[in-house]
């Protein structure tokens, strides 16, 4: 599903390497996770993937299903079937949650040549999704996450990721700022998700998002690099020894 | 005190280029008072305070210049709205193309029939609000239109008008130089919305007297199109009675200039006023005034005046807003904010936001900014799959909306809308 080799990329402004080789490969229906400390790249490979303006890819290559994507347009990516879900989703004033999701689903069946839908099937598209995940009506109608709490704009991340569909979800942090309840909830909102023809990248610091959407492989990342790879146990073993023995010298 | 002598010049040159119409003797009093009043204070010049931003000259002019005539041009609104529907063509009622001038709750006259008889109720609101409105600061293009206005209507709402009244500015030459005149009165407990569109003119001169008794509601929406070297200047001169309500909403998008004054007086105790305007501007061609006053002269009024306007290819954009709270205009509430989103380095919005303030109860807040889209918000959009363009006009019209929604009707609201997504989604080439 996802194929990324040699992944170099450096802050635009700073002239700071980020990533620096970074190679990763997630089959199709797999569900991985990356761990690493503050530092290691984790977010910046993420927005990287997602085309966010500010880094230069300066090496190597990301596909999706054997496209590449980094010279894709943002948009573009999102209709290819890449979705991030945001560590910090963006308040947006103005723009009801529910124009902006519907706007978001017919513009990708646009740019994959499929009909645009109704308000009134949307509607009952977004009920039946937002039901599963405790969101209510009110979350809808008010303007994109303003007023939302952390675990109400992890929820919607969830909403929208449920709603569009995408092949390859890439959750940044999804679960800082939540309480127990909460990341439980946003868990069983992708575990719904899984399924054969979906893959999933999860980015965390912590393992216990891990015990909730368990991974079939796990990544311990480090200075712009993957420096190891295992199964669910791996997170295990960080949790208990920390990450210094994996940790490379700069 | 005599006039600068190119003000003296240019006022001469324009009033020796008009004749005044004729009419019954409190018409000819109130013009001919009001020719003596232009004739004293000039026409504006750009040392003028209120014109220092927006050059008067082609609005001075003796020509009027001309605007081309565009397919589409006088397409209308309101359309699925049951109205009351009166044209002007070149700015004369077009009976032809009009409905009668009948409708449950308001009587409605031409000005020249009203101005015809020797006395009518118009007297107290036509030329009246205006001659108030003139101080502390002149509005001359206004005295000039009481003085020359040549076509217009008196209406008076004397209960629940049934539905609103469009009066839609058509024009048929591309040369057509108007002064239009709206006298209106809101009787006690009467309510009545006027709504206005069409591209009326290569200039335009408009002005309503809006005189609201108490209890009286009168509602405005008006959308100010479409062909983009025409030039307008507009004056709302609205005087609220106890516990009435005034609401003025204006979407404007295209036009070479535009210029609207709102002047708004409270005089009796718990009324409530609203302007709004939101504009669309594209080019460098495009200028854009509000200038707003309103005085607060009773006691716990409210008045809101909100502004937005969105600027990209060099257009600019003006707002000049003032507050007055007289002595003893206690629980007065006003607020006044004043909104540019600049969609390239190359426009431009000047604001100057007013309060002055004689009462010690009062709460009154202004404010004014100047931005850019938002680009966090923007790769958040694109990242869900909404491509640039789309991403963008999506947070115009976020950023218009709260505009948009001090108009009171919603489905009046939704129709702005629409209109300005149409202008969006011409711009991007739909």
């Amino acid at each position: 599903m996802l194929d990324i080799k040699n992944l170099h990329v450096k802050l635009e402004e700073e002239d700071k390497a980020i990533l620096k080789g970074l190679d990763l490969t997630v089959e199709t229906g797999k569900v991985h996770a990356i761990m690493g400390p503050n530092g290691s790249g984790k977010s910046t490979l993420s927005y990287v993937l997602s085309g966010r303006d500010g880094y230069e890819v300066t090496d190597g290559s990301a596909q999706l299903e054997g496209e590449d994507i980094l010279e894709l347009e943002p948009e573009e990516r999102a209709a290819a079937g890449l979705f991030l879900a945001f560590q910090y989703p963006v308040e947006i004033p103005g723009v009801g949650n529910m124009t902006f999701l519907r706007t978001a689903y017919n513009a990708q069946q646009k740019a994959r040549g499929k009909p645009e839908i109704s308000a009134a099937e949307f509607l009952k598209l977004i009920r039946e999704k937002a039901a599963e995940l405790q969101i209510d009506a009110d979350m809808l109608k008010r303007p994109v996450n303003m007023g939302f709490s952390g675990g109400e704009k992890k929820r919607n991340e969830i909403l929208q990721m449920a709603v569009l569909q995408p092949k390859m979800c890439i959750l940044d942090e999804t679960d800082s700022g939540l309480d127990v309840d909460a990341m439980r909830l946003v868990a069983d909102g992708v575990n719904k998700l899984r399924d054969a023809g979906r893959s999933f990248l999860v980015i965390t610091h912590y393992q216990r998002l891990l015990d909730h959407i368990v991974p079939d492989v796990v990544h311990i990342m480090s200075n712009g690099r993957i420096v190891k790879t295992g199964g669910p146990d791996l997170a295990l073993e960080v949790e208990k020894n920390g990450y210094a023995e994996f940790l490379e010298d700069a | 005190m005599a006039l600068p002598q190119a003000k003296q010049d240019a006022t001469d040159a324009r009033l020796a280029a008009l004749t005044m119409p004729s009419g019954g003797a409190w018409i000819t009093q109130t013009r001919e008072a009001a020719r003596a009043r232009l004739a004293d204070m000039g026409l504006p010049g750009r040392r003028d305070e209120y014109w220092r931003w927006t050059n008067p000259a082609t609005l001075n002019a003796p020509e009027a210049g001309t605007a081309a005539l565009h397919a589409g041009e006088s397409e209308m609104l309101f359309g699925e709205h049951d109205r009351l529907t009166l044209v002007f063509t070149d700015g004369v009622l077009d009976t032809a193309k009009s409905d009668d001038l009948a409708l449950e709750g308001v009587e409605i006259e031409t000005l020249e029939s009203a101005g015809a008889a020797d006395i009518h109720w118009a007297r107290d609101v036509y030329g009246q609000l205006e001659a108030v409105g003139q101080s502390p600061v002149a509005r001359p293009f206004a005295v000039l239109n009481t003085a020359y206005a040549t076509s217009g209507l008196v209406i008076r709402a004397t209960g629940k008008a049934a539905k609103p009244i469009h009066i839609h500015h058509a024009r048929s030459e591309a040369g057509a130089d108007t002064m239009v005149r709206l006298a209106v009165r809101v009787e006690s407990g009467a309510e009545l919305t006027i709504l206005e569109d069409g591209p009326a003119a290569a200039r335009m001169n408009m002005v309503m007297e809006v005189d609201v008794a108490s209890t009286g509601a009168f509602h405005h929406v008006r959308a100010q199109g479409r062909a983009p070297e025409r030039r307008a200047i507009t004056h709302v001169f609205a005087r609220l009675g106890q516990e009435s309500t005034f609401k003025s909403f204006t979407l404007t998008a295209n036009g070479a200039l535009t210029r609207n004054e709102a002047v708004i007086e409270f005089t009796g105790d718990d009324a409530a006023a609203h302007v709004a305007g939101a504009c669309l501007g594209d080019g460098k061609d495009f200028h854009h005034d509000d200038t707003v006053f309103v005085t607060h002269g009773a006691e716990r009024c409210e008045s809101r005046q909100v502004f937005k306007k969105v600027l990209r290819n060099g257009a600019t954009g003006i707002f000049q807003g003032k507050i007055l709270v007289r002595e003893g205009a206690q629980k007065t509430d006003g607020y006044q904010i004043s909104q540019s989103l600049l969609l390239d380095e190359d426009s431009t919005f000047l604001a100057k936001p007013e309060l002055e303030i004689y009462a010690d109860d009062v709460v009154c807040s202004h404010g004014s900014t100047s931005g850019a889209i938002d680009e966090e918000g923007k790769f958040y959009l694109r990242s869900r799959g909404i491509p640039e363009d789309e991403a963008t006009d999506l947070m115009t019209i976020a950023f218009i909306a709260e505009a948009i929604e001090e108009i009171e009707d919603s489905s009046l609201g939704e129709q702005m809308l629409a209109r300005l997504e149409d202008w969006l989604a011409r711009r991007r080439g739909d």
